[in-house]
This record gives C-alpha cells, structure tokens and sequence, in this order.
C-alpha cells in the first residue's frame, strides 16, 4: 500500500519546491516555511504516511552509529588510526577498538596508511565526532579484490527489500560482496565476473527510481555472463 | 560607470543595441552536472557572459582556525581567466574579486544549512570563461545551482541578476556598453521562496523613483532566472534516473 | 593539501591488470582516452581551445597584444606560456598563486611550442627594437583525471593554431592569422611497476613512479622532453617512449586535423 502510494508521487524535486501544502508533516530533507513543506535537497519526493520528505540524489555521506563502513587508513597516530570513510570527517580508530593487543605507539605495526577496513560506527556526538570500531563480528582488514563507490543515498537499491538484490547479484555473478552505508562495496571474484558485477552496481546507481531495475541487471549480467543464465532465479520485485 | 560615449544605448523606440527592451534580460542557458571531479557543478552563459562554478565538499575545513564549531563555512573563490576580458587580466586575485568572493559566500551562506555540518567547509568556485558585465551575478546563479547539484541541503536557490541606468533608462541585464557608459548598476540576488536579498550592491547615481524600479525589474527577472536554474537542476536528473517514470 | 592517500586494493587492482596488460578503464597500455577538441570557445579571446581528454579537461586562451621587445631580439614578438592548475579542477588543487607542478607544466608547454618554432615569432614585429606583438596564452586545468600535460599542450597548440592578431582594435593595420609553422604534440608515459602506459589517468598517475613527456614537430623529430617523478628510466623505457612519441604524436595530428 505505501509502495503503491510512493510510486504515484515520485517527482523530481530541487530545493525550494513545495512538497506538500495540505498539512502533511515534513520528513527527511524537508522543511516548514508558512505552513507549506519544501524540499532541501535535489531528489525524488517520496510520501510516507502523513510525512512527506526527498530522498536526495546525492550529497555526501553523513555517519550513523551502527552503520557499516569501508575506509581507508589516511593516518598513525600513537594510540589511533585516522580513517577515511566518505564523510567530511576523519574516523578516528582508537586501539582499543580494534581486535588486538596494540601497545601505545606500536600501531603502525597492525594497519598502515592505505590499508582498507571493514568497520562499524559506534557514535556521532553533536558536534559530528565520530568513534569507530573493528570489535564486531565480520569486521576485519579486507585484501584483495576490488572497491567501488555508490552515491550513499543508493546504497538500500543495492541491497534492495531484505536484501534480495545482494542475493542476486552474489548468484548471478558468483563473487562475494559487501555493501556499506557509506556506499563503498568491496567485491570480489573471478576478473570477468568481478567487472560485470561492478557494471551491475553502476546500472544500479544510474538507474535507481526504475521499476525495471532487476530486469535491466538480470539482462546486463546474462547478456555477460551467458553461462549464468539459467542460475538465475525469479524474485520479483515485491 | 564613468565611462563617456556618443552611442545611443537606448533608441527613441526603447530598444537597446542588442534588440532588447528596458525589461529583458539576454539569453541565457544553464546547465548543471558539467564536471566530473567536483561534487556539484554548473555552467551558465547570460549573453556572452560564459561562467563554470564547482562545488566541493562539505568537505575537512582548511586552514584548521577558520573552523566553526557550530556550522560549516562557505568559502567563495570568484576567478577570472586571463583571456575573459578585453585586456589580458593579470592571474590572481584582486582586491575585485575578493570583494566579489565575499558577498557571494555571505548570499550562499543564507541558504544553505550549514548548521548540518558543523568544523566543515564547503568551497565554491567560480570561474569566469568570459565576461561581459553581470559577471558576480553569473557568477552566484551558477554557484547556486552547483550546490543543489552537490546535493547540498539547502532552503532555495538563489538567483541573481542586475538592474540598472543608461541614457536615462531604467534597464534590466546591463550589457558591456549599458555599463561601461551607463549611470548606475544594481546587482542582486534573492531567495525566491520568500523574496528575501541576499546580495545587493549599487553603484552611479539614481532617485528613489529609479532605484525601486530597478529593484521591481531585478526581482521579477530574478524569478525568471530561477526558473531556469530548476529547469537545469531537473534535466540533469531526468537524464539519470533512466527515464522510465515520464 | 598533499596526495590523497590511495587505498591498497584500488592500487593492488591497477597493478594486478596491468600485469596482464590490462588498463581498469579497458585500454591497452598505448592507447590514449578520447580525445574532444573545441577551438573559438571565447570570444574575449584571440584564440581558444577546450580539451577533453576522457575525464580530463583544460582550457587554453591566447591573448595577443602589443608591448616592446626583449633587448636581444629587437625584431621577435614575444611568446609567454602560463598554467594554472585551479582548484575548481581537483580536490588536491588549492587556490593561489601557481607552485612547481604548474610552474613545471606550463614550462614544458612552452618548451614544446618554442622550441617547434610553432609560432613564427620574426613576423609578429610591428616597429623593430620597439613594438612588437605579445603573444600570452593562458592554461588552466578545469576537471584533472591525469595527464595534464597532453592536454594542456593540445589545448595550447589548438587555441593558438586559431589566433588571430587583432590589429584592427589597436590600429595597427588589418586582423590577420597568427603565423603558425607547425603542431608541436607531446606524449606523455609513465612507469608502474615495469611497465610503461601512455596518458595515465589519475590513480595511475599517483602509483606511477616516472614521467616522460616527449614532444614532436610535424616531422617525428623530438622537440622537447621532460622526465619527472622520483624514479628512473632504464634505456629500453626511453626507446619505446621515443617510438610510442611519434607514433602516437601522427595520431593525433590525424584527431585534430
């Protein structure tokens, strides 16, 4: 029922438009100016019960805590790591958040600048600083493989209802993948597959409004990949 | 504005040299997406002024003492290429465009919410290709539709254009010569939701009578503006999302 | 700002390809992006060239006005090449006055266009030992994915091939073409790992650990070169380069007509 709804007020919307002047609350990237709503970002409008708000077609990532993130390390400090997950800010990765014993000063010996993380946000206080951590099940240094980038605010077309696109894509392509909030994906598999998989995400993130997105990826990757063309199952978009 | 001329500027008919009426403004094209590295971009010609602004951030605010700890700063960098004018323009900034820079950032500054984004900066750049008067307005037009463009939440765009005086006339859009021999010049901008300014200069010599003519002109012409500055924002993005709704 | 820090895995990917023989954007290592030239883009100009070379793109205006000659060449105009590298272009761009890397890319330029004899400088004196035309032409870089050398030389090249001196606005007789010779083209390689890759784009750029631009005349004769990056060259390297120069160099000539 809300899907139905959404679909008929998908309209692109720049900031400053009036979403709604008929007494609907505003949402995400929304505000009130004389009782009308408009919209603060360049995106689609979208409705959700009485709220309406935008969901913006790019702009850059902001740090939730429990978010998933791939970052960089960008720099060493005695008792820290400095990394780059997308934000305006730096991560600052304190050792005791990370899965080992590191003695203060020795934490160039554990990860060096460049070296790319899997990691989740553990807070953002007010003024935006950010604390992370590696301590969590499935966090880890990542090697090997490849990183590509996603506007953010893609990032649940990637992952699609419960997770059903990454099910696809991971089947249909036959590489491993992590997707993260702040839109890096880590892949990996074989060099073939691997590049047909990143084009997959790129029709994903060009196309993200279409109704016909899993049609358009299952065509990309098996007119590719035609030997994976009867793995492929049918899971409807719904 | 001290310029002296025998060129009739305004005809016995009210038309300019280049065809328009008192109340037109030149042509202009916008066009948003245009470059690849920064987050936003956007190009703008208005008559011959030809006019690229980018967008990056909000992004670690440099030199560190410039950071607010409450909001992030707007830093405006208005440049003009050495070929954009007639004399070769020396490279650099002048005391011009840090002037220029300055009230840009202060208009941008209204709109945007930099209270999301506390110690950040988000830098604009603007880049004159070519000049031919009505360049900070050009210049601010397309800042502000390089900023939607970064997905930048803010609570409008901002249009800008200038009014003005010459031969006597109340004129919109003044072009090179309107400037260079006319009697005053009026740039502004506003935020076209509530019809706020957030730039206004003026310069040469006008009565009460001129000035809210010339502020009544400004204003329509800046909704004009607006206008097209949404039609370029919707455009780059209906390009992108497949097309498959329309 | 310094280099941004490259993250292992995009490195370890580039490398990896390249290995194999294989570019992450699916070219060979000799081949160059494509390559978009647009002359007469400013009118304010006397002669301009827009560039794109793949994500790359510089502009390059030439303004000509009259000024007094050097002291030793009474009877030559005056030809000066600066670049600015703006930081509309990159988020590693910071804004003031030009330091080493566009000091070195707009000498390089020059070089290329001096050294051709491109501009034919004894016919742009008006007065000998006292007015002369000054030939100014301006680069800057506007998107930066790599290679600003080739672009910002073509972009030079193009703008000036399009000049035209305007003598009618200072009253020195009638408008008329910049005496052009010749098209000075210059390709640049650099070195990851073992391997040599013509016009590398950013990431390869950062990994790369040399340069070499070589620039040609109409003839495949070598006019101009400059090596830069930390590391070296071995012989070998500088004969393929020398090879690829000109080979490359007629197939541009080819793109731009």
């Amino acid at each position: 029922m809300e899907k139905r709804n959404a679909r008929h007020t998908r309209d692109v919307v720049v900031p400053g438009d009036i979403l709604d002047g008929t007494g609907m609350k505003p949402g995400e990237n929304a505000y009130v100016l004389d009782g009308k709503v408009r919209a603060s970002v360049a995106g689609i409008r979208m409705v959700f019960q009485n709220t309406v708000g935008v969901i913006p077609f790019k702009g850059c990532y902001m740090p939730k805590s429990g978010d998933t993130v791939l970052g960089t390390i960008v720099d060493i400090g005695p008792s820290n790591w400095l990394v780059d997950i997308g934000a305006p800010y730096p991560a600052p990765l304190h050792v005791n958040e990370v899965p080992w014993k590191v003695e203060f000063g020795d934490t160039s010996r554990y990860l060096s600048v460049g070296n790319v993380v899997l990691l989740k946000v553990l807070s953002v206080d007010e003024s935006k600083k950010i604390q992370v951590t590696m301590k969590d099940s499935g966090l880890r240094r990542i090697q090997g493989g490849r990183v590509v980038n996603v506007p953010h605010s893609k990032v649940s077309k990637v992952i699609g209802k419960s997770g059903k696109r990454i099910t696809m894509l991971k089947n249909m392509t036959d590489c491993r993948m992590t997707v993260c909030q702040n839109g890096h994906i880590w892949l990996d598999g074989d060099e073939e597959n691997a590049d047909v998989l990143a084009g997959a995400i790129e029709i994903i993130a060009k196309n993200a409004q279409s109704d016909k997105l899993d049609d358009m990826i299952r065509e990309f990757i098996s007119s590719r990949l035609p030997q994976n063309e009867f793995d492929c199952y049918d899971d409807g978009e719904e | 504005m001290s310029g002296h001329t025998d060129m009739v500027l305004v005809d016995e008919n009210g038309i300019r040299i280049d065809g328009r009426t008192a109340e037109e403004h030149r042509p202009i094209k916008i066009e948003a997406g245009v470059l690849n590295n920064a987050d936003g971009s956007a190009y703008v010609e208005i008559g011959k002024n030809k006019v690229l602004a980018a967008v990056y951030g909000p992004r670690e605010c440099h030199p560190r003492h410039l950071q607010n700890p409450t909001k992030a700063i707007i830093q405006c960098k208005y440049n003009m290429q050495a070929f954009s004018v007639s004399d070769r323009k020396r490279p650099g900034p002048d005391r011009r465009s840090i002037e220029i820079s300055k009230i840009i950032s202060e208009a941008l500054e209204k709109v945007v919410l930099t209270e999301l984004y506390p110690r950040a900066s988000i830098d604009v750049y603007i880049e004159i290709l070519q000049a031919n008067a009505g360049t900070r307005c050009a210049g601010l037009t397309a800042a502000s539709v390089a900023l939607a463009d970064a997905g930048i939440p803010m609570r409008d765009i901002v249009p800008a254009i200038a009014a003005g005086k010459a031969d006597g006339h109340v004129l919109l859009d003044l072009n090179k010569e309107e400037d260079n021999y006319g009697q005053a010049d009026v740039p502004i901008a506003i935020v076209p939701s509530t019809d706020e300014i957030v730039l206004l200069q003026m310069d040469g010599n006008m009565t009460r009578e001129e000035f809210d003519h010339a502020i009544d002109l400004a204003v329509d012409a800046c909704h004009s503006v607006y206008d097209i500055q949404r039609d370029a924002l919707k455009r780059r993005y209906a390009k992108t999302r497949g097309g498959v709704e329309e | 700002m310094s280099n941004p820090i490259m993250s292992e895995i995009k490195r370890d990917h580039i490398m990896d390809l390249l290995e194999k023989g294989q570019r992450t954007d699916g070219r060979g290592p000799e081949d160059f992006r494509k390559i978009t030239v647009e002359t007469d883009c400013i009118e304010s100009a006397d002669g301009s060239a827009r560039v794109k070379m793949g994500r790359t793109e510089v502009i390059a205006g030439v303004k000509i006005i009259p000024g007094t000659p050097f002291g030793d060449t009474p009877t030559s105009g005056v030809l000066t090449t600066g670049a600015e590298l703006i930081p509309m272009a990159h988020g590693t761009f910071e804004s003031g006055p030009p330091g080493e890397d566009a000091i070195e890319l707009a000498r390089v330029v020059d070089r290329g266009i001096r050294e051709s004899g491109m501009v034919d400088v004894e016919q742009l004196c008006i007065v000998p030992g006292e007015e002369v035309w000054m030939c100014f032409v301006d680069i800057y870089a506007l998107d930066y994915d790599g290679n600003l050398f080739d672009a910002a030389n073509l972009a030079a090249v193009s703008a000036l091939r399009t000049a035209v001196i305007p003598a009618e606005q200072y009253g020195k007789g009638e408008n008329k073409p910049l005496p052009v010779t010749c098209l000075p083209i210059s390709v640049t390689e650099v070195k990851i790992g073992n391997t040599l890759i013509v016009d590398p784009n950013f990431d390869e750029e950062q990994i790369s650990s040399a340069r070499l631009t070589v620039t040609t005349d109409d003839n495949g004769n070598f006019r101009a070169m400059q090596k830069g990056g930390c590391g070296s060259i071995t012989l070998d390297d500088l004969d393929l380069c020398l090879d690829r120069a000109v080979e490359k160099g007629a197939e541009i000539r080819k793109i731009i007509g």
